[in-house]
């Protein structure tokens, strides 16, 4: 029986999966002759002025396949996904927010999806004006005079915020050589340090889960270029002696580089300027809504003090006094290019609409994501471990202390959490955390949803103590149940073959 | 507020539940010095939110709207409703890196099906789930190529390739302790391959060609491959017009040890330069060096065919400043368009539209070559795009013509500064572009010149 009549006929259906067994992938469905596309009839001389050579004859094992084939097949692929619009998806740092249609819509005007970067100036004022408001904005948030939109996400902000560091410390006098990280971080920051050709020194929180002080200043040496810090960290604690951070940091020459992926507990509220911060990328794919993709695009842009200004990526866009806007290459001093063009020009139109639909009010997107998360904090403590227990802004990170001994992990607790019909908290991260469940609803979810997720957490508490055996087997409504990861890696196959 | 679901009642409830007096009680760790409400406008609608992203969207020129040529690592080609259509989906659109693969299998298959598509169109064996566009993914390639080289410090780079390319090269590896040596492209176009030869030594860890290279001209991949190989370097194939895969040897053949660059053609609209698709492709001896996210085939606890994120080991939340790369999000949505695009279009379709966009190109610049005033200045084979000089400046030439609805190019002098760059455009085709919008810019650079 071919693949598809397979799939087609799959008695008997399971009621509770979407699909019925793994669909089958696009070449298997593919069938000699069959077509999914029309061009028209050439309209100049058929020619071939390549030598034969250097042309190839054919593309062997591509598809063939109709349009209605392709419709079906992508969408019963996309029914496997779980996504927010379905409900609560709890991925701690990643900020997964509604994502307002209205930008999608805007982005896919023909001015901006159908317009080309290396169009002449004058017919490209949209794009530039466009770009020239959001970083505006973003500085009027950020509290910094400037922004860069060119990062194509937030490890290219952070690499490029590190490189302008470097490039000011050179003219100071030397780049220096390390770069402090606190335990706590992403891994794209002691990743992009590397890449900016510095040493990285980790810095152990204290026992709070906060930037020890002491540790600080005897690590914060002439040495140092930079402490990358994330505000609020990873376990969604405000560095609340921040201005002592910054003082210390800057006492020493340094520059203090924030991670802006939490931007979004406080915009609005409070301004990283203000704070001391030189340096900070954004992530529009988390703070300002635009969607995750199922693993990009984002765009990274960095807003930086007044001394990185002539360090910024080249061309930055500037305005002219009679108002029109230009794209200014002569900039000497600029670390150069992080890629082509402006950058995710598509996620600045989704990130200004989004600005622009919540203007003066946008303290609300933190006032909300900081209220959800210390409700969801309220209903699950006593039930799961909270390893660090000071006050939380817009997300909380548990852990399977209390589960792991009766021989349930935290992996297993995700896993059924599915079972309830939620997507589950980021885990094994911060590394400081053992067994950690770092949960993030965002502002967009409400009391009802909130509700059923503490009682769904609840239950599989509960459950971990009665009948851990459903908790360490999970998922059982899945479209799949538990995958084999420890096997994808050991017999690796990354791909079909004809 | 629209996007914000909680009503005054639930706040006022879930407060209460918590034991707090207001939200303001929730920010105490937020010093009042740093507190500050940004200086905005009030929110506005959704009808003024259209109004005012409409009205700066009709002050850029588009490519339905306009005789257009631009090309220069973006192309405006064919894409079908459905793949945009698709990507409206919720389940698409709404979902994150597939982390928990038992509720991601749609996007884990999606990239599974996108890998096999890129090593079928490179002629590599392995391929990574994207990377952001084709600069970083040439950065991300050398930097691979030197972390299999173990210890080796200089990349030899062809002129020919996309001058953004190399400079985002020089950005990232000014502070890596990496040469960068830049080999030039001869009167035909094409990289002059014996002086690329020479400048292959002990030292290099990559050679790296592209082709289509950034004039147009159609390169041997055999050439790069060679003089790599010669000094034991790796072959790094760079592609910005990938509809050109479909039709020109793939650098797999051409002995490229790793391809990558840009995809942007085949299925993705231009969105005035990004978000775009860069990819990277290479040998399975060299897989565990990949750089980004890759997706593998494996089984479910009932032996179901499955996929999962694998050899997540060489990757930046394990492995922090050891990684291959910092890449985390990449361009996941991209990627789908792509592969929806590449299915619809298959075996049949790449290679039809790669060899109209061939046709119209031959035939514009056959046209172009006759009008007084006119050269083509190279004379190697070109694809869909070539290098047009005029007897003046160019800029202030495309300019005029864009007044007049016609984009005519890209000038060269946006790159470079020689006095005969000042002069020279480059000028792409592709089967978007009808015979009569081909006769138009031929009679409007007929017109100018007389």
């Amino acid at each position: 029986m071919s693949v598809d009549v397979e799939h087609e006929a799959a008695p008997p259906r399971d009621p509770k999966r979407p699909e019925p067994r793994p669909l089958p992938l696009v070449f298997e469905r593919s069938g000699e002759g069959k077509v999914g596309y029309s061009l028209p009839p050439l309209d100049v001389p058929e020619t071939l002025a390549i030598p034969p050579a250097l042309c190839r004859k054919q593309i062997a094992g591509e598809a063939q396949i109709s349009e209605v084939d392709v419709a079906r097949h992508f969408t019963r692929l996309s029914r496997l996904n779980f996504s927010i619009d379905q409900g609560l998806y709890a991925l701690g740092s990643c900020t997964m927010k509604h994502n307002p249609r209205t930008n999608e819509e805007m982005a896919r005007l023909p001015g901006f999806a159908a317009s080309h970067p290396l169009a002449p100036e004058e017919v490209s004022q949209g794009s530039l004006e466009l770009a020239w408001r959001l970083e505006r904005l973003l500085a009027e948030l950020t509290g910094l005079p400037r922004v860069t939109l060119q990062p194509s996400a937030g490890a290219q902000g952070e690499l490029a915020g590190i490189l302008m560091v470097r490039k000011a410390l050179e003219k100071e006098g030397q780049p220096r050589r390390l770069v402090l990280i606190p335990d706590s971080a992403h891994g794209t920051n002691p990743a992009s340090a590397h890449f900016a050709g510095y040493t990285v020194k980790e810095l152990k929180s204290n026992p709070r889960g906060t930037i020890d002080l002491g540790a600080l200043e005897a690590a914060m040496t002439e040495d140092v270029a930079a402490l990358m810090l994330t505000q609020p960290n990873t376990l969604g604690i405000f560095e609340d002696r921040i201005l002592d951070i910054a003082r210390i940091v800057h006492a020493r020459g340094g520059y203090l580089y924030c991670d802006g992926a939490n931007f979004n507990a406080y915009v609005g509220v409070a301004k990283p300027g203000l704070m001391g911060v030189d340096v900070m990328h954004m992530n529009l794919h988390k703070t300002f809504s635009t969607p995750h993709g199922g693993g990009g695009p984002g765009s990274g842009p960095v807003a930086v003090t007044e001394k990185l200004v002539p360090h910024l990526p080249r061309p930055t866009v500037e305005r002219r006094p009679d108002g029109t806007f230009f794209l200014d290459f002569d900039r000497p001093e600029s670390i150069g290019r992080l890629r082509t063009f402006l950058g995710n020009f598509g996620m600045f139109v989704r990130a200004l609409s989004y600005i622009a639909a919540y203007g003066n009010r946008i303290g609300e997107v933190a006032r909300g994501a900081v209220l959800n998360a210390n409700y969801i904090r309220a209903g699950l403590t006593g039930v799961y471990h909270l390893k660090y227990d000071g006050p939380s802004m817009h997300e909380v990170v548990f852990s399977d202390k209390k589960q792991s001994d009766l021989g349930v992990s935290n992996v297993d607790i995700a896993k059924r959490l599915m079972d309830y019909g939620f997507h589950p908290p980021t885990m094994s991260f911060p590394l400081i955390v053992h067994g950690a469940l770092m949960i993030e609803p965002t502002e967009t979810e409400g009391k009802p949803v909130l509700d059923a997720f503490i009682h769904a957490m609840r239950e599989i508490a509960r459950e971990c103590e009665e009948t851990p055996e459903i908790v360490r087997t999970a998922p059982h409504t899945t479209p799949v149940r538990r995958v084999d990861e420890v096997g994808a890696a050991r017999n690796l196959v990354l791909r079909w073959r004809p | 507020m629209k996007f914000l679901p909680t009503s005054d009642a639930e706040r006022a409830a879930m407060l209460a539940a918590m034991g707090a007096r207001s939200i303001d009680d929730l920010f105490a760790a937020v010093p009042a010095e740093v507190r500050r409400a940004p200086d905005l406008p009030p929110p506005m609608s959704e009808i003024e939110i259209r109004r005012f992203l409409g009205g700066l969207a009709k002050k850029n020129a588009n490519a339905r709207d306009t005789a257009f040529f631009l090309g220069a690592g973006v192309y405006n080609h064919y894409v079908s409703s459905i793949a945009d259509q698709m990507l409206y989906r919720a389940e698409w659109l709404t979902s994150y890196t597939p982390y928990q693969p038992e509720v991601s299998q749609g996007t884990l298959q999606n990239i599974f099906e996108f890998q096999t598509h890129v090593c079928l169109l490179t002629g590599l064996e392995v391929a990574n789930a994207s990377l952001y566009e084709g600069a970083s993914a040439l950065v991300e390639a050398l930097l691979m190529a030197e972390r299999l080289s173990r210890g080796r410090t200089k990349a030899v780079l062809s002129a020919g390739i996309h001058p953004e390319y190399r400079e985002t090269v020089r950005t990232y590896f000014s502070n890596l302790d990496l040469e960068v040596v830049e080999v030039p492209v001869g009167p035909d176009g094409a990289t002059d391959a014996r002086a690329l030869a020479a400048a292959v030594d002990e030292k290099t860890f990559a050679v790296a060609v592209q082709s289509p290279n950034f004039y147009g001209v159609v390169e041997d991949w055999n050439a790069g491959s060679a003089a790599a190989k010669a000094k034991g370097a790796l072959s790094v194939a760079v592609v910005a017009e990938a509809v050109s895969l479909a039709l020109l040897s793939p650098p797999g053949e051409g002995g490229a040890d790793i391809a990558c660059g840009e995809a942007q053609a085949l299925g993705v609209p231009m969105h005035n330069g990004g978000p775009l698709l860069g990819f990277l492709a290479c040998r399975t001896e060299h897989q565990r060096q990949i750089p980004g996210r890759l997706v593998g085939q494996t089984r479910d606890a009932e032996g179901r065919r499955a996929f999962c994120l694998t050899l997540s080991t060489r990757e930046q939340h394990i492995r922090r400043e050891k990684a291959t790369s910092n890449i985390c999000t990449n361009q996941g949505l991209m990627a789908l368009a792509s592969n929806i695009h590449m299915s619809l279009l298959g075996k049949a379709g790449l290679r039809e539209m790669a060899l109209q966009s061939h046709a119209k190109a031959e035939y514009l610049k056959a046209a172009i070559a006759k009008i007084p005033g006119y050269r083509i200045p190279f004379s190697g084979p070109t694809f869909n795009e070539f290098v047009v000089e005029a007897s003046e400046d160019a800029a202030p030439l495309l300019s005029r013509l864009a007044a007049r609805g016609i984009l005519a190019g890209v000038p060269l002098s946006r790159y470079g500064a020689a006095p005969s760059d000042r002069r020279r455009f480059l000028v792409a085709a592709t089967e978007m572009n009808e015979r009569a919008e081909l006769d138009r810019l031929v009679a409007a650079l007929s017109g100018r010149a007389a």
